[in-house]
């Protein structure tokens, strides 16, 4: 394939900031620095919506991975949320579990519900996923409705907050923390999986699937592999929600808020984590910032959407091509 | 009742559903089969349609009177301009996509999708709408079995439809053109046929015939809300996938075999109504892992 010389872009500025190690360390300070001071600039509520949008970057991180490094359309990523969000919910309220020992059985079960839904339908067309997911999405949330150790539509109320080593993990500013620390660790472990050999595995599957599987990379255990690390990601940020909140309800697991995370992913650019992270942001507070809107909040939110589609597909900040 | 009632009942109930189930899955399959695009946003146009009806119902409503007359007027105007909107969209959404990456189509359909929800959301302010028709009541019975007028004629109006639609795809020269894009739409193009107005005419008809389904189940159920399109869209995807995606009769075969299936699934132990569409989708992704080509689709490559 051709090489083309890169575009100039209006980022070009920003990469030539950042093209010396110490620069970029001195930029990650920076941003840690900021994160630890946050709370006291934007005060209790400030504190709170910035913990909606760290969660939102975790999970969009997730959700990423299977539509921004593997290129498959998941539109019901809210299932693997809901499925960490009750198993905690169940399992400490019922059984009188651990959060901690919780939280591995919550992985485990969102790796069992990928697996059984994503190895036999990885094999099909690709947009038969996307529909597939879409009505998963609308079972696992159905069925979180009708059962009785959900709670039904009112969902499961009182779900212990956890302790860490004598910390008991309790107010909002703590659990700000903690999620700054799943937000850092999800950049981490995204970042490691995009170099390795699985991540030149899935951009080889994205880009051209029956060349990929002609090198002698197996296309479905690929595609399954992101599906299942998407789908940890999914649970944990459900895990911790739940810890979060104390309350969880079917609602909290809607198509909606399957749009809204794969919105995160696509509206900042796919496949790359600053952009991610920036999509993460932009879906939480742009309905603080747009509140007089009312209603119209949504329909603004889709219609830009379909302008960045058809006008700057690859999003607002999207990944640069590499070699 | 015995349990010969509770069959004929469920009988009933599974031909109304699956009616509007054949309905939209036609739009998608036909959509698929030129094109080999998803159109997501297709349970919107059903939801719009029933808006559109409604719209033009209140309107003819002093003159026409809110009855049957009225109706059918009015779903013959609503499926004209649901039809043109399905046709703008693809101007303006689908065909500047259609040689992008699968991915971006599959956004875009979803953002088209949620404009016309979230639209349909500001404009109704969530609410459910009455739909203002009076049909009456009237009806037939046959031992223990009811049959109103209302159930006979949205049957026989979807049947009529569909036979229609059969006979312009099988019959006429637009129809040939359309059979001709679906096989290989360069070579089509090559032969002199006009693609874009193939695809144009393919999407008014898909679009029509949501609509249609749309503004009969306004009056059928008597209300609307903006959210009525998603389920029925995945619904619809479920049939058309059962009678093989591409495929007209089959996506007409796999509408009443869903309807039926949900009715009479409803009644088997353990599956009460509330587990109605956990049923359905189960049976989509059986189909999809055991028989991906449908009943009567053919096997399909994945386009390189």
């Amino acid at each position: 394939m051709a090489q083309f010389p890169e575009r100039p872009s209006a980022w070009g500025g920003l990469a030539t900031l950042l093209d010396t190690p110490q620069k970029r360390y001195a930029a990650i300070a920076v941003i840690l620095v900021a994160m630890a001071v946050a709370p006291y600039i934007f005060g209790s509520y400030g504190t709170v919506i910035l913990t909606n949008a760290l969660l939102y970057v975790l999970l969009a991180l997730g959700l990423n991975i299977v539509v921004g490094y593997a290129g498959l359309l998941d539109l019901g990523f809210a299932a693997f949320f809901a499925v960490g969000a009750y198993t905690v919910g169940i399992t400490t309220l019922h059984f009188g579990l651990n959060f901690w020992l919780a939280l591995p059985l919550a992985v485990l079960l969102a790796i069992v519900a990928g697996v059984v839904i994503g190895a036999p339908t990885l094999r099909l067309r690709s947009d038969y996923l996307a529909i597939v997911t879409l009505g998963f999405g609308e079972i696992v949330r159905i069925t979180a409705r009708n059962l009785r150790e959900t709670g039904g539509a009112s969902g499961l109320i009182g779900i212990d907050s956890p302790w860490l080593f004598g910390w008991h993990i309790r107010t909002p500013l703590d659990f700000y923390y903690v999620f700054c620390v799943l937000a850092i660790i999800g950049v981490i472990a995204s970042v490691r999986l995009a170099n390795s050999r699985l991540g030149r595995a899935w951009l080889y599957v994205r880009h051209d699937e029956d060349a990929a599987e002609a090198m002698g990379i197996n296309r479905v255990k690929v595609k399954l592999a992101a599906y299942v690390v998407g789908a940890i990601y999914g649970s944990i940020g459900g895990a911790f929600f739940a810890a979060n909140l104390g309350a969880i309800s079917p609602e909290s697991f809607s198509f909606r808020q399957s749009v809204l995370i794969l919105m995160a992913v696509i509206l900042g650019g796919m496949g790359k984590i600053p952009g991610v992270i920036l999509g993460a942001f932009i879906v939480i507070l742009a309905p603080e910032l747009l509140r007089d809107f009312g209603d119209l909040r949504l329909l603004i939110f889709a219609v830009g959407l379909l302008l960045i589609m058809l006008f700057r597909p690859s999003g607002i900040w999207p990944a640069r091509s590499k070699r | 009742m015995s349990i010969f009632d509770i069959f004929t009942n469920q009988l009933l109930n599974g031909i109304v559903l699956g009616s509007f189930y054949a309905l939209v899955a036609l739009g998608y399959t036909m959509v698929f089969g030129v094109v080999k695009l998803l159109n997501f946003a297709h349970g919107e146009l059903y939801m719009v349609g029933g808006f559109a009806g409604f719209l033009v119902l209140s309107f003819l409503a002093p003159y026409l009177g809110p009855g049957w007359l009225g109706v059918a007027v009015s779903l013959v105007l609503a499926m004209i301009a649901v039809g043109f909107l399905g046709v703008v969209i693809e101007r303006v959404a689908y065909a500047p996509m259609l040689s992008a990456p699968r991915l971006s189509i599959l956004i875009t359909a979803l953002a088209v999708s949620l404009v016309l929800q979230n639209g349909m959301l500001t404009l109704t302010k969530g609410q459910y709408v009455p739909f203002g028709a009076a049909l009456g009541f009237g009806g037939v019975k046959l031992g223990n079995l009811f049959i109103s007028y209302n159930q006979m004629i949205l049957v026989g109006v979807a049947a009529a439809l569909m036979l229609a639609l059969e006979l312009f795809v099988s019959r006429t020269q637009y129809g040939r053109a359309m059979r001709a894009v679906s096989v290989d739409k360069d070579m089509a193009r090559l032969m002199g046929i006009n693609v874009n107005a193939v695809i144009a005419i393919t999407f008014f008809l898909g679009s029509a015939l949501a609509a249609a389904a749309g503004s009969m189940a306004g009056a059928y159920y008597g209300s609307l809300w903006y959210f009525m399109g998603f389920l029925i869209g995945l619904k619809a995807f479920t049939a058309a996938v059962i009678g093989g995606i591409g495929s007209i009769p089959g996506a007409m075969l796999g509408g009443l075999i869903l309807g039926l299936l949900e009715s009479f699934g409803t009644q088997l132990p353990g599956v009460g109504s509330e587990w109605k569409d956990v049923f359905s989708f189960s049976v989509l992704i059986l189909v999809l892992v055991f028989k991906p080509t449908g009943l009567l689709g053919k096997p399909e490559q994945e386009r390189m």
